[in-house]
């Protein structure tokens, strides 16, 4: 469904993809592992183009994605969720859910508010409160809400467990594992092998920019000193 | 062994978010340690804090045996401490050479100077501090045309270039090639032994950590969490929940086969 | 107490058109992060267009549809400016924008006069509402009545539209975080041209709505202008109740101001906004910026090196063909060179701070200005000779330079350059309306130089000594260690104070250099035309210097001095011509798009490109 081919990235002047490859399969929940520096957060804003690769391709579902402004990766049935959250923080959280509003798409969910706060039942009772107003947990459930307003039939969440309550991460477990079920393919970056253990199928491994590991998570657990080379101390 | 820099009880709130707790521990002389943790756990409110651009909401920072307590960033620069960013902060407009130059003329006091021509001031001594980090040959180029891993080098040789005693580094070798990381940790671990200079630097990167740092300490949600050897940190198991996720996490695939 | 609350009413209608129209630029801020400086145009063109339609539209109903549809109109036409103009340019660097939308200015100007004609028009009378009511006594306009009731009704329709619509919301999601409401799926392009529309419609229906009170006459726009700019920054960039607010609080302060001290009305305006901003330095409602580059986007500039030999040559053989004009130019010529000397010294030392500083200064002209007058009233009121005076020309402004750049300094980016534009229209209205001591509107005159420099030759020699010795030494400081210390400011400010440089000092002393420059460039100014008035001190001048730094290059050491030489040069042709402002204004446009790296920077690439000059190996 998603296929990254030989993309290099820069920010400013550093390099930060190398070369990066890999696919993401209609259906799958695949983590995208590393430390932090790895190239993570590049790689998810590569694919929406918010960092437009220097050579390489980008492909979702047939469309090359290289080049095209971030709003038309979107209308393409990309959702993203960024890292630093960015929701907005002036608007409630009725008004974050409608700027990401999108019509209805075939092949995937029609999210109405009702799924959602069934899904996050927090943001439910503070649908009138402005983002500013909410907790880091909060207002993590809500950029996700937010990007599944557009009904998009892949996600890319970055990062989803950093700096929230273990209470929350588990509840952002059983959110991500839910959206699989409805038959979404979610693609996210996580340094917590244990939380990506929980949700994911597959198991991406990044060092430097470039792709050390692909594989299932049996796999990789069958494989420590691969956990040991990239992800612990 | 000398004590260069000391801290007690550093901490730091934003609001109701506690960056930084509780943090203290001392550098030697000569010493290179490494600050690591995850994303988050408090290493730039720290960097930020010893270098003077934050206020600590409580604790106290020792240079040399002195309190650093209300100084400035350009103060604390000015009592000898270095610092290179995790993001260059280079002069772009400039060349190479006149990037060192003008660290060289801040430090002679010749800021407001209006009558010389800036290019030919202190430049051998800025060519010295370039052919140390191995930058003498493009001392001329322009530093907006610089590959990254020169431009760490440059903003390396501008730290140098009062002769601080301490050098903080933030992510030295972040955005850089592997084979540049080792070239730059070797050089800066060069400038320690031969200069006696003391290095405190943040890293992601565990085999450049583990290859060149003597010491190491571990922050975690803004707490100290480990402090030790290459060794005892590589066992200590506190440290590798930190790395690679707690066991609070239930197992969401039972319970959602249970429903 | 009758009188007080017939002022009071008077004054709360007056806010109405005001408020539309600063509405209108603040949105268009908030979203698209341009000053739209074109904003006092579109608001002319409202009234001008609302006047035509009540020409053919008869009757109550033809009056209310003319206001409506001028709004219409006007906005359609700032949807064509933002795709023509703003469009192409969006990825410039972020002032860039300015010059363009001041060349819109200029267009519009020409455009008006061209198809309405130079003579004022006195607005119709709003059909069934001619008359005035008493309240306890005091007569009021029914008209204002009516202004009274639309206003908020406007307020109104805007607060729903922008908090109760898809659009609003959209709206206000932008103004927070623009590339995230992209990755959501929206297209930004369309967002942007539809807030001009909004924008550019509020600002027509507010020209056309004050018709009864005002008619149309071709100053609107830059009357309006200023008192937009002062309750959008007031009110805080990019807030509505802001706007509407300091909109009331500035219209009803005028109406009492123009009662009880009638010589201060537009001071007081200008006082209140110098204070808010030093206690609320963002306006009431508005927000601290996130901090960015301001004008450094894109490519850095390349290092500067003192001028080669081949170079001196150069200048030193146009030196000394100037130098021998006497001997073979008019004394038109010599009238006219002495002009752009001191044009380029006044923009010479706005591009040392705005070049090499980062720093953007909207209010420039207070210096240029300042340092004028203070000749002229040292000669006025104390007999000063004209040596001394221009001495103390500089010196004065540099002093002002001192206060302003103190304030001013402490905000970064647009709000800085607003408040630099604050400043400078304190000390003309200052001018203006101190009548006794200024002689206001119209301006000191029989300020002539010292009889040995009397003559056109002999002045012209003085001027080029100082003009060109002021340019060399503020090229000189640019090579020193205080021009490279501005630079490191600017490049990085982080690095710079993390390795001892007070960048706010060396841009404070940086501030006051290029005001005292422009002082004496002022001072000159004043003895070679022998009188100046308030319009040196203008918004106008400020712009006419920025639009050269621009124009002539940021980046190059020698933007200030070409751009000044080639738009003075270029006005010289032009103004032969019965619509040179269209003209003028269409090739600013041009050069903004085609040209965005300024004449000389443009050339530059231009001659490296066919091998002309040779391309340092490190500009890929």
């Amino acid at each position: 469904m998603l296929e990254i081919a030989a993309v290099n990235s820069f920010y400013g002047k550093a390099h930060v993809l190398s070369d990066l490859s890999f696919t993401v399969a209609r259906g799958q929940v695949a983590a995208l592992l590393g430390r932090n520096g790895a190239g993570k957060s590049t790689t998810m804003k590569s694919i929406m183009q918010l960092v437009v690769p220097r050579s390489g391709a980008i492909r979702f579902m047939g469309h090359d994605l290289v080049g095209l402004p971030p709003h038309r990766v979107a209308k393409l049935g990309l959702g993203y969720v960024p890292e630093d959250r960015r929701i907005f923080t002036d608007l409630t959280v009725l008004e974050n859910l409608e700027v990401g509003r999108q019509p209805p798409r075939d092949g995937t969910v029609t999210w109405t508010h009702e799924m959602l706060f069934e899904l996050f039942p927090n943001l439910a009772e503070r649908r009138h409160n402005r983002g500013k107003e909410m907790s880091g947990g909060e207002q993590q459930m809500l950029t996700i809400a937010r990007t599944l307003m557009g009904n998009p039939s892949f996600v890319l969440l970055d990062e989803p467990s950093e700096g929230i309550a273990p209470v929350i991460v588990e509840q952002m477990a059983r959110v991500i594992l839910q959206l699989k079920s409805e038959g979404l393919t979610v693609l996210l970056s996580e340094q917590n092998l244990h939380f990506a253990r929980a949700v994911a199928d597959v198991a991406v491994i990044i060092e430097g920019g470039a792709q050390k590991f692909h594989g299932t998570l049996a796999e990789l657990n069958a494989h420590p000193e691969i956990r040991d080379a990239y992800l612990s101390v | 062994m000398t004590i260069v820099l000391e801290t007690k009880g550093l901490s730091k709130s934003f609001g109701a978010i506690k960056a930084v707790l509780d943090v203290s521990f001392v550098l030697h002389k000569a010493e290179l340690l490494a600050m690591i943790g995850p994303n988050g756990a408090g290493k730039s409110t720290c960097f930020n804090m010893l270098m003077g651009q934050l206020k600590p909401s409580a604790g106290t920072v020792w240079l040399n045996g002195q309190n650093l307590a209300g100084l400035g960033p350009r103060q604390i620069w000015r009592m000898g401490v270095g610092r290179t960013f995790q993001i260059t902060g280079t002069y772009a407009s400039m060349t190479v050479a006149e990037n060192v130059q003008m660290a060289l003329i801040s430090h002679h006091g010749r800021v407001f100077s209006i009558l010389p021509y800036a290019h030919r001031l202190y430049r051998d001594r800025a060519l010295d501090l370039l052919a140390l980090v191995g930058m003498a040959d493009q001392a001329d180029r322009h530093c907006a045309v610089l590959a990254y891993g020169d431009l760490k080098r440059l903003e390396l040789a501008i730290a140098l270039a009062h002769e601080p005693s301490l050098l903080l580094m933030d992510e030295p070798t972040a955005g850089m090639a592997p084979r540049e990381r080792i070239a730059l940790m070797q050089l800066t671990a060069d400038i320690v032994r031969d200069r006696g200079v003391s290095v405190l630097f943040t890293e992601h990167d565990m085999d450049v950590v583990f290859a060149h740092a003597h010491r190491v300490m571990v922050l975690n949600r803004g707490q100290l969490i480990a402090d030790g050897t290459v060794e005892q940190i590589r066992t200590d198991p506190r440290v590798q929940e930190v790395y690679l996720g707690g066991g609070t996490l239930f197992n969401p695939a039972e319970e959602s086969a249970d429903a | 107490m009758g009188f007080f609350i017939a002022q009071l009413l008077t004054g709360l209608a007056n806010a109405g058109a005001l408020f539309m129209v600063a509405s209108g630029l603040s949105l268009i801020f908030g979203v698209t992060r341009i000053v739209n400086f074109a904003h006092g145009s579109f608001y002319m063109l409202g009234a001008y267009v609302g006047y035509s339609l009540m020409q053919v539209l008869p009757g109550m109903v033809g009056f209310w549809t003319s206001i409506l549809l001028a709004g219409v109109i006007v906005g359609l036409i700032g949807v064509i400016v933002e795709i023509c103009v703003l469009r192409p340019v969006y990825r410039a660097p972020e002032l860039f924008q300015l010059v363009a939308t001041f060349g819109v200015i200029l267009v519009i100007q020409d455009l008006t006069l061209m198809i309405w004609g130079a003579e004022d028009k006195l607005g119709p009378r709003a059909p069934g509402l001619a008359g005035v009511v008493r309240i306890m006594g005091e007569p009021i306009p029914k008209y204002d009545l009516a202004l009274l009731a639309i206003t908020p009704f406007v307020a109104l329709a805007l607060w729903y539209l922008i908090t109760r619509t898809r659009v609003g919301v959209l709206v206000r999601a932008a103004t927070q975080d623009r590339e995230m409401v992209g990755a959501l799926g929206v297209n930004q392009s369309w967002l942007f041209t539809g807030v001009f529309f909004l924008g550019c419609a509020l600002a027509g229906l507010g020209g056309a709505l004050q018709l009864p009170k005002g008619g149309a006459d071709l100053l609107m726009d830059f009357n309006i202008l200023t008192a937009v700019f002062v309750v959008v920054v007031i009110g805080g960039m990019g807030s509505l109740p802001g706007a509407y607010l300091a909109a009331v609080l500035i219209s009803v302060l005028g109406v009492f101001g123009v009662t009880y001290m009638p010589q201060s009305t537009l001071v007081l305006m200008f006082v209140i906004m110098v204070l808010v901003l030093m206690v609320r330095p963002y306006g009431l409602f508005g927000r601290p910026e996130v901090a960015g580059e301001h004008g450094q986007v894109g490519e850095p500039e390349r290092p500067i090196k003192p001028a080669g030999a081949q170079v001196r040559m150069i200048v030193a053989a146009g030196l000394a063909l100037l130098g021998l004009m006497p001997l073979y130019g008019s004394s038109f010529a010599l009238v006219l060179t002495t002009d752009i000397l001191i044009f380029c010294l006044f923009a010479a030392s706005l591009h040392f701070i705005l070049g090499l500083g980062g720093l953007v200064s909207f209010g420039h002209a207070a210096f240029f200005g300042g340092g004028a007058y203070v000749a002229a009233l040292l000669v006025t009121y104390a007999d000063t000779p004209m040596e001394l005076a221009m001495l103390l020309a500089p010196l004065g402004a540099g002093m002002a330079a001192i206060i302003i750049g103190w304030v001013c300094l402490r905000l970064t980016g647009v709000y800085f350059a607003m408040l630099t534009l604050a400043f400078s229209q304190l000390l003309w209205s200052l001018v203006f309306q101190w009548g006794e001591v200024t002689r206001g509107d119209d301006g000191l005159v029989n300020i002539w130089p010292s009889s040995w420099a009397s003559g056109t030759t002999v002045y012209f020699y003085l001027s080029l000594v100082i003009c060109v010795g002021g340019i060399l030494f503020l090229r000189h400081a640019a090579h020193a260690p205080f021009g490279y210390a501005l630079r490191a400011a600017r490049d990085s400010a982080r690095q710079a104070e993390a390795t001892g440089i007070n960048t706010k000092r060396v841009q404070w002393a940086a501030f006051a250099l290029a005001g005292a420059m422009a002082g004496l460039a002022g001072g000159l100014f004043v003895f070679s035309k022998g009188s100046v008035f308030p319009n040196e001190l203008e918004i106008a001048r400020s712009f006419d210097a920025l639009i050269v730094v621009f124009l002539g290059g940021v980046k190059t050491l020698a933007g200030g001095v070409v751009g000044g030489v080639a738009l003075e040069g270029v006005k010289d042709v032009l103004t032969r011509f019965e619509y040179w402002r269209l003209a003028l204004g269409v090739l600013i446009i041009v050069v903004v798009i085609l040209a965005p790296d300024g004449l000389v920077g443009t050339a530059r690439k231009l001659a490296e490109r066919t091998g002309l000059l040779r391309t340092p190996e490190d500009s890929k």
